[in-house]
């Protein structure tokens, strides 16, 4: 039986779950040395989330997240020494050390940060849809966002205009169950988040958020439907957080029973054991050496950013306000030498021709005319 | 009627004629320019600031948003972000409130956060300030609020030509730009240039000459200012107005330069004394130019209370021209001060 998937594509899924484990792991324990500060949220058990997504769309398409952003970036290709340099408050880090675990941004991967106040990058992500279909381009933008999200006004406004206008975004509410120390049922009147699409005429559905399978075909399936102009999604992942809501919490609000229970879920090994019955002849030997491998990328990351300088202290000065002339900054070039190749460039005013229609006149004036008005 | 004389003149525009004279010219310019608030399209803008440009510019450009302040604001933010060029109208800076989440935690912070990468090219601006018995919420002046954090700019012009000016250079900025317009402004008459005329921000602006004492303002407390340096100038004493225009960054040259010429300044705001901008003015001037003073500086601001619906009481909570010019005679040691 040939399977439905490529052997690239599995291994690729694993290679980068992994990859995000190993990079979450060492993170947390860098992090009890005093290497790492602030809050830290790590986003182990949740990789299957984040990968099943970036397999499923375009590397240029949008993305951004919540404050748990580790993960994503580096689904999308980022630098695990740069993000772990950004972790460490080092000057080579993606934002220089300025933004720290919760703000890690990677244009050049069109990943457009990850954001501290709880829902606040939702009404961004449909701007960035906006920006798209008023280009004309064929891009989606997937928005990540934990399940307490839901419950902000952000969310309920955001939604409200993104179905109306019909905007080529995903959003991927990582339902993990607790919104700190809070489990879900217990502050919202709908706890399955997907339904309140309903409320606004929207498509919203539920996925298991620990297959990465699932997933995959999920946003492939959703990215399809918003590319055809058809609105917005609403999906909701299904997941769990194996270790507390960031580095300073024990997580004493769970039974380690329930703990144990969602960890026998572990999307890796679930992956690993799928892939070795598709017949591409896979060993435990093929697994263990992209580990390895990994492995060591993680080990250099660390390495890299425990040797990198802090920034300088004239760092305080730049990058607040634009001054007249000033360039972007590309890290990767800056950090590592790197040619960057895909750093965005938008069309020109000039460039630019915008042909669509938010509110045909038609329409508005069928509007209207059934309100008993005219114009 | 004009006299048909050789001499050009200048156009009288309203200030909301300038301004959407600014917008239309920005957007017919560069089409990454487009216009999201309540009311902005098919009504043509609550105080009609954006009349006629619908029909112009259609509905991707002209987009009347629902009633989700936070919402269209943290859009176009976003939008912004990935470089379209948006102008968010707030029907009134009050109701702005509930956005000040996407304004101040991500609008203004992008830049930082991502250590340079992003930028973030938009305009926020509505009407701010008191008048027409509005009562308290909708009668607030809130500059200070804004012009307190780093990674935004500020501007409250006062003139027609200003408010033209410094549109125009607001959305060709490439940094969040609040602007807040006089919501008693917007039927005010005043030459403006016609096609491009540039003001440019962090200027202030010399309004009135003068020798004897410099009265610092902006937006609305600027034709109060303007009617008490007229008064005073009958009894003999020479007032120099001085137009900040830019709340963030402050012109601290052009303060300095006024006070070290004149040795006495007076402040007048709106808003509230406790954390207002004049108070980080007469830092700066006590600060740089202690020296130079004469007299220590005198604040007029709106009292420190919440407005009131009654007549009298708005009235006794703003700044006026009497207010100013005791103030003045104060610093001057004049009689009844
Ligand atoms: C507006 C706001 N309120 C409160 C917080 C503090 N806080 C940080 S994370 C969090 C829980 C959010 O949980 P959820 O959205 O489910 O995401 P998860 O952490 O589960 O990924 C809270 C309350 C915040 N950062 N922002």
């Amino acid at each position: 039986m040939a399977s439905a998937y490529s052997k690239d594509l599995l291994l690729t899924m694993y290679r980068k779950m992994y990859l995000l484990r190993r990079f979450e792991e060492r993170a947390g324990q860098q992090y009890t040395l005093g290497k790492i500060a602030g809050f830290c949220h790590l986003y182990i058990g949740q990789e299957a989330v984040a990968v099943g997504c970036n397999e499923a769309i375009r590397p240029d398409d949008y993305m951004l997240s919540a404050y748990r952003d580790h993960g994503q970036p580096l689904a999308r290709g980022s630098d695990a020494g740069m993000i772990m340099a950004e972790l460490f408050g080092r000057g080579t880090g993606y934002s220089k050390g300025k933004g720290g675990s919760m703000h890690i941004f990677d244009i050049e991967h069109h990943f457009y940060g990850g954001y501290g106040i709880v829902g606040g990058q939702i009404p961004l992500a449909a701007g960035m849809a906006f920006a798209a279909r008023y280009r004309n381009e064929d891009r989606v933008t997937v928005c990540f966002f934990g399940d307490a999200a839901a419950n902000q006004g952000a969310f309920h406004e955001t939604f409200n205009m993104a179905q109306k206008w019909k905007l080529p975004v995903i959003y991927i509410c990582e339902n993990n169950r607790y919104g700190m120390g809070t489990a879900i049922a217990r502050t919202s009147a709908v706890p399955e988040i997907h339904k309140r699409a309903s409320a606004y005429g929207m498509r919203g559905e539920a996925v298991d958020g620990m297959d990465v399978l699932k997933m995959y075909e999920a946003v492939k399936d959703a990215a399809e439907y918003c590319r055809a102009g058809k609105g917005p999604v609403l999906m909701e992942a299904n997941t769990y957080r194996f270790r507390g809501h960031s580095m300073a919490d024990p997580a004493n609000y769970r039974s380690k029973q329930e703990v144990e229970d969602e960890r026998r879920n572990d999307p890796i090994p679930k992956l690993r054991e799928f892939a070795m019955k598709q017949g591409f002849g896979l060993s435990d030997a093929d697994f263990e050496s992209i580990e390895e491998e990994e492995k060591r990328a993680v080990d250099a990351a660390v390495k890299f950013a425990d040797e990198s300088p802090e920034p300088s202290v004239d760092e305080l000065w730049r990058d607040t306000i634009v001054e007249p002339g000033e360039e972007d900054v590309r890290p990767r070039e800056r950090v590592l030498g790197v040619k960057v190749t895909n750093w965005p460039k938008y069309p020109s005013g000039q460039e630019l021709k915008v042909t669509w229609d938010l509110e045909p006149r038609a329409e508005a004036e069928q509007a209207d005319k059934k309100a008993g008005l005219s114009r | 009627m004009r006299d048909s004389s050789s001499e050009p003149t200048m156009p009288e525009l309203m200030y909301r004629e300038a301004l959407n004279q600014a917008l239309a010219e920005e957007m017919e310019r560069d089409a990454n320019v487009f216009l999201i608030g309540e009311e902005v399209g098919r009504y043509n803008g609550a105080f009609k600031v954006s009349q006629g440009l619908l029909d112009k510019f259609g509905s991707a450009r002209i987009i009347d948003a629902p009633i989700s302040e936070l919402g269209f604001t943290g859009l176009s933010v976003g939008a912004a972000a990935v470089g379209l060029r948006p102008v968010v109208e707030m029907m009134t800076w009050n109701f702005a409130i509930l956005a000040m989440d996407q304004i101040v935690n991500n609008a203004a912070k992008l830049r930082h956060m991502s250590g340079g990468q992003l930028r973030c090219p938009i305009v926020f601006r509505g009407p701010g300030g008191a008048g027409g018995r509005l009562s308290s919420q909708h009668s607030q002046s809130l500059e200070a609020n804004y012009a307190h954090f780093p990674g935004l700019k500020v501007i409250a012009p006062a003139t027609p030509a200003d408010a033209k000016g410094m549109l125009k250079s607001a959305i060709r900025d490439e940094n969040p730009v609040i602007m807040f317009e006089g919501e008693r402004l917007y039927a005010l008459k005043g030459e403006v240039p016609e096609g491009e005329h540039i003001v440019p921000l962090g200027k202030a602006d010399v309004k009135r000459e003068g020798t004897d004492v410099t009265l610092i303002t902006w937006s609305r407390m600027y034709y109060f200012c303007m009617e008490a340096a007229e008064a005073l100038a009958k009894e003999g004493i020479s007032v120099e107005v001085l137009d900040l225009r830019t709340l963030r960054p402050l012109d601290e040259e052009a303060i300095l330069a006024s006070v070290r010429k004149t040795n006495r300044a007076v402040i007048c705001e709106e808003g509230w004394a406790l954390a207002g901008i004049g108070a980080s003015v007469v830092d700066l001037i006590q600060s740089q130019a202690f020296d130079d003073l004469d007299a220590p500086v005198v604040r007029v601001t709106g009292l420190d209370v919440n407005m009131s619906y009654a007549a009298n009481l708005e009235n006794a909570t703003q700044p006026d021209a009497p207010k100013i010019i005791a103030a003045v005679k104060k610093v001057l040691y004049r009689e009844g001060a």
